[in-house]
């Protein structure tokens, strides 16, 4: 077990590497950046960079520098914000958008599985066929379309939730926007649970269980559900890459602090270590999704652990 | 696959109503954006101070109102999704063509070369490919070409994997072998035995990459990273709708609209292309 | 055991019927069949794949498919289980009546242990607590013969082989001293040399157990060795039905005599590969008028052909469907 995790993470660094090192490369291919000729930057901002990583220096010193710097968290100063580091600005705004996203994650895998358990049992009948037409629609709308209109019908006309806006700890302002953001991947999980539970239920195995006099509730719970949501596992990854695409939209537009809309705004200003910094944090979070979706596969299905 | 399959297939298609509708949809509202501006009496560009953002009504000639500025929303929501659609067939082509052409080198060569080829799809899967392009838009500026390209960039993984998988298996079959054996180049083999026997899966994945090139496209204007003025997709419509989402609703819901039932159409006429051609991901 | 019990049959089946709907039409799986199982009887069921011989059995146990529609009478111990609600069901399915698989591998839930899907068989029926459960999970696996039981409660199915998996599987189906075990080609995906295995295993169970058994195969063989009567079926009919030692001695129906006759050892007999038997077996839901069997018998008649046989007794507890029996 030990050792496929240490397989599947020794498959994952070379991605990170690959990231990191394109993505300082392109800084340095920038216009409008140090590199430039032209030297546009307000100076105070071209001395915070040459401190970070020692402009004057051959390549490979500040490739070493800059690497090092990541290994520490630092993502050095920001282009735009003279007194800030892009490690200050991120700091700021994870904590919010992390909230966003995990609520909205768990959200999706809380109601998405049980509705595609429920239309897997109700096979072909109107109820299956109504879930899953609601399902197609969650999938095809986009969150910045979702998210005005849901503001539109349950803040403005309902009046029951704020439109926008945020106050540290509150909930009643997230609503909304994990909803918006939850939409696609929920409608997503529930097909794949569906199609995977069917798939299942046809098994020999469930016919064993069910021989053996076992009630549905256990022969769901106990002998289908894990086979049934290796699909699920699968799409864990691109969940949490539609949610955190998503989230830039819907930070924008319901004003929340996070860091999707410092990207947003460090991309309109072109703060560049600002947008690298999102960058790398946003693939390392991708990558570590992957390898919590390979672990679960291997709980899911003991046969994977054995493989070589 | 020979004639009889595409006439199987095509009944299939039109027993499945729900990608019949979706068909009738897209073509209704892909004619509306072509033809529609000319239906109305209303000027793209022209400001209509005397009814600043109106309610939609037949009375005033504003068959969808106006925005804040006047401008008749009906007819910039077409061109809007003109713009959008545009974007998505050219950007569509591009990804096609990569897809098709890296997944048919990689299935036809075989062997190590495929399996680097394969490997680098899996590695540019993993990566949040948005925010790359995101990142290059930031770094090379707001260039047309550039946002074609990099939209372009965002479909090809998966159609390379089906046009790879399909090829790996029409390989073994033996009309290629006496195709390489009466001396015909790879280049010639791949164009006239491969192609056409991935045309199925093509078609469909086509289909499906269309709604999520548009949706990407539409994401990067709203952000105000795409479309730059005075060209306005979709996109930008509906950011600028959820601006004044209080006061004048339609502004947001007449594009978001538009925007959200093409989409869907286009997900639902995909899907009935799929379980008609019966295609399943891997070939 | 009063006399009552002892007279009364554990499994009583009448004029099942069970009709299949398919895209072409509806197909019937088994026609009209009837039988019964006394108690600490082993019956044998034989008949070629399409002779409705297990799709009896699925229906008894409440295990058909959705598109399948079950007709008749299915008494076991007295009540009648056919189109009882699920629920009702479980509490029989399982404990007093249970039944085992052809290949083992697949029937097992391949993400569990051992250990939990033989426990939870307790669990469920009994109330046993899941520690009680495990130690009797035990004892179970050394009743077949498993060797180093504690260590497999452990384990996966696929880390066992495949004659293990079966013995797991038959052990499954003991926990609860059921009244009657069936076993579907319970050698069928196996070895030549692990159904011999197998066989012995299923040989002392029975001898231990005060339980019937009814083992469905398609090999005379395995039949012929366990069983205390035997029925053959034919077309989702039964043709004949007596016991083993008559029937395999002295057949009624020229079926039954066309199989022993092509079987030169009875061990290794497998019915699909017979040279000498002519033509195609009938599949499911062909309706034929007259006996199933006509084109492919010698001795058939125009009476044969125009007219179903009916099953009849000719001896005490002999039956047979045909209107030429051997003995005439």
């Amino acid at each position: 077990m030990t050792r496929y995790f240490l397989m599947r993470l020794g498959g994952a660094i070379p991605t990170l590497f690959v990231i990191v090192t394109l993505a300082f490369f392109l800084i340095r291919a920038a216009p409008g950046g140090p590199f430039d000729r032209e030297q546009s930057l307000p100076p105070q901002i071209m001395a915070n960079l040459q401190n970070a990583y020692g402009l004057d220096q051959p390549v490979w010193v500040q490739y070493g520098r800059y690497v090092r710097a990541l290994g520490h968290g630092d993502f050095g100063p920001s282009f735009k914000y003279k007194d800030f580091t892009v490690t200050e600005l991120i700091g700021q705004g994870l904590p919010v958008t992390l909230e966003l996203g995990t609520f909205a994650l768990c959200l999706a895998l809380a109601l998405g599985i049980p509705v595609g358990i429920f239309a897997a049992l109700r096979h072909n009948s109107p109820a299956d066929y109504a879930t899953m037409s609601v399902a197609v629609v969650g999938i095809a709308i986009p969150s910045f379309v979702a998210l005005p209109c849901l503001a539109l019908f349950f803040g403005i006309h309902l009046r029951w939730l704020p439109v926008a806006g945020w106050e540290p700890g509150s909930i009643r302002h997230l609503v909304l926007p994990v909803v918006a953001l939850a939409l696609p991947p929920l409608a997503y999980i529930a097909r794949l649970t569906r199609a995977g539970m069917l798939e299942v239920l046809h098994s020999r195995f469930i016919r064993t269980a069910v021989a053996k006099g076992l009630p549905l509730r256990t022969v769901i719970a106990r002998h289908a559900l894990r086979p049934a949501l290796v699909p699920v596992v699968g799409y864990l990854a691109p969940a949490v890459a539609s949610i955190m695409t998503g989230s830039l939209v819907v930070e924008s537009i319901a004003g929340l602090p996070g860091v999707g809309r410092y990207l947003v705004q460090g991309a309109l200003n072109r703060d560049y270590t600002l947008v690298m910094g999102m960058v790398i944090i946003y693939s390392t979070v991708l990558i570590v999704m992957g390898l919590v979706a390979d672990l679960l596969y291997a709980w899911l299905d003991p046969r994977v652990r054995f493989v070589r | 696959m020979n004639v009889g399959l595409w006439r199987e297939s095509g009944r299939r298609l039109r027993a499945n109503t729900g990608a019949v509708i979706a068909l009738c949809i897209v073509v209704i509202l892909v004619a509306m954006a072509l033809v529609g501006p000319w239906l109305s009496p209303n000027n793209l560009e022209a400001l209509d101070w005397s009814h600043v953002a109106a309610w939609p009504g037949m009375a005033h000639a504003h068959w969808f109102g106006t925005d804040r500025l006047g401008r008749d929303l009906f007819v910039r929501t077409l061109d809007g999704a003109r713009v959008s659609l545009a974007v998505g067939l050219v950007a569509s082509a591009v990804s096609l063509s990569v897809g098709v052409s890296y997944g048919a080198v990689a299935g036809y060569l075989g062997g190590r070369t495929d399996q680097l080829m394969m490997r680098i799809i899996e590695i540019l899967s993993g990566l949040p490919l948005i925010f790359f392009v995101i990142f290059l838009t930031v770094i090379l500026g707001r260039s047309e070409t550039l946002l074609f390209v990099s939209i372009g960039a965002v479909g090809w993984l998966t159609m390379a994997r089906i046009v790879r998988g399909r090829t790996l298996s029409i390989r073994q079959q033996e009309f290629i072998e006496a195709a390489v054996a009466s001396g015909a180049s790879t280049a010639r083999i791949i164009i006239k035995h491969v192609v056409p026997n991935v045309l199925g899966p093509v078609i469909v994945y086509a289909t499906l990459t269309v709604p999520q090139i548009i949706l990407f496209e539409s994401f990067l204007s709203f952000l105000g990273l795409g479309i730059q003025e005075p060209h306005a997709s979709l996109g930008t419509l509906i950011a600028q709708g959820a601006g004044e989402m209080e006061a004048a609703p339609w502004i947001l819901l007449v594009p978001g609209g538009f925007l959200a039932l093409l989409l869907l159409s286009l997900n639902i006429l995909g899907d009935g292309l799929r379980d008609a051609l019966d295609v399943k991901e891997g070939g | 055991m009063t006399r009552h019990a002892a007279s009364m049959p554990t499994l009583c089946i009448e004029n099942l019927q069970v009709t299949y709907a398919l895209a072409g039409g509806p197909v019937e799986a088994v026609r009209d069949v009837s039988l019964t199982v006394a108690s600490r009887e082993c019956l044998g069921i034989v008949g070629e794949s399409g002779s409705g011989k297990t799709q009896v059995f699925m229906a008894a146990m409440g295990l058909l498919a959705k598109n399948a529609q079950a007709s008749g009478s299915v008494r076991f111990d007295g009540r009648e289980i056919l189109g009882l609600a699920p629920k009702a069901l479980n509490r029989i399915r399982g404990s007093e009546l249970t039944m085992i698989f052809q290949d083992p591998m697949s029937s097992l839930t391949p993400h569990l242990r051992i250990g939990v899907q033989l426990a939870e068989v307790l669990v469920t029926h009994r109330g046993f607590s899941w520690r009680d459960a495990m130690r009797a999970a035990r004892f179970i696996l050394e009743r077949v013969r498993v060797p180093e039981p504690q260590r497999r409660l452990r384990q996966y199915p696929h880390e066992l082989s495949g004659g293990m998996r079966q013995r797991v599987m038959i052990g499954m189906s003991l926990l609860c001293e059921p009244k009657l075990l069936i076993a579907d080609e319970p050698t069928s995906a196996l070895d030549v040399t692990v159904q011999a295995q197998i066989m012995e295993v299923l040989r002392a169970v029975r001898l231990e157990a005060a339980m019937g058994m009814v083992l469905i195969s398609h090999d005379l063989g395995v039949v012929a060795a366990l069983a205390d009567r035997i029925l053959v079926m034919y077309a989702g009919r039964v043709v004949e039905a007596s016991p083993a030692g008559d029937l395999l001695q002295r057949p009624q129906h020229p079926y039954t005599a066309l199989l022993l006759q092509c079987v030169p050892n009875l061990r290794t007999a497998r019915l699909e590969r017979m040279p000498c038997l002519p033509g195609q077996a009938l599949g499911a839901g062909v309706r034929e008028r007259g006996c199933a069997f006509a084109p492919r018998c010698p001795r058939a008649t125009e009476q044969c052909r125009s007219e179903q046989p009916p099953l009849r007794s000719l001896q005490q507890s002999a039956q047979v469907a045909c209107h030429h029996p051997l003995s005439r």
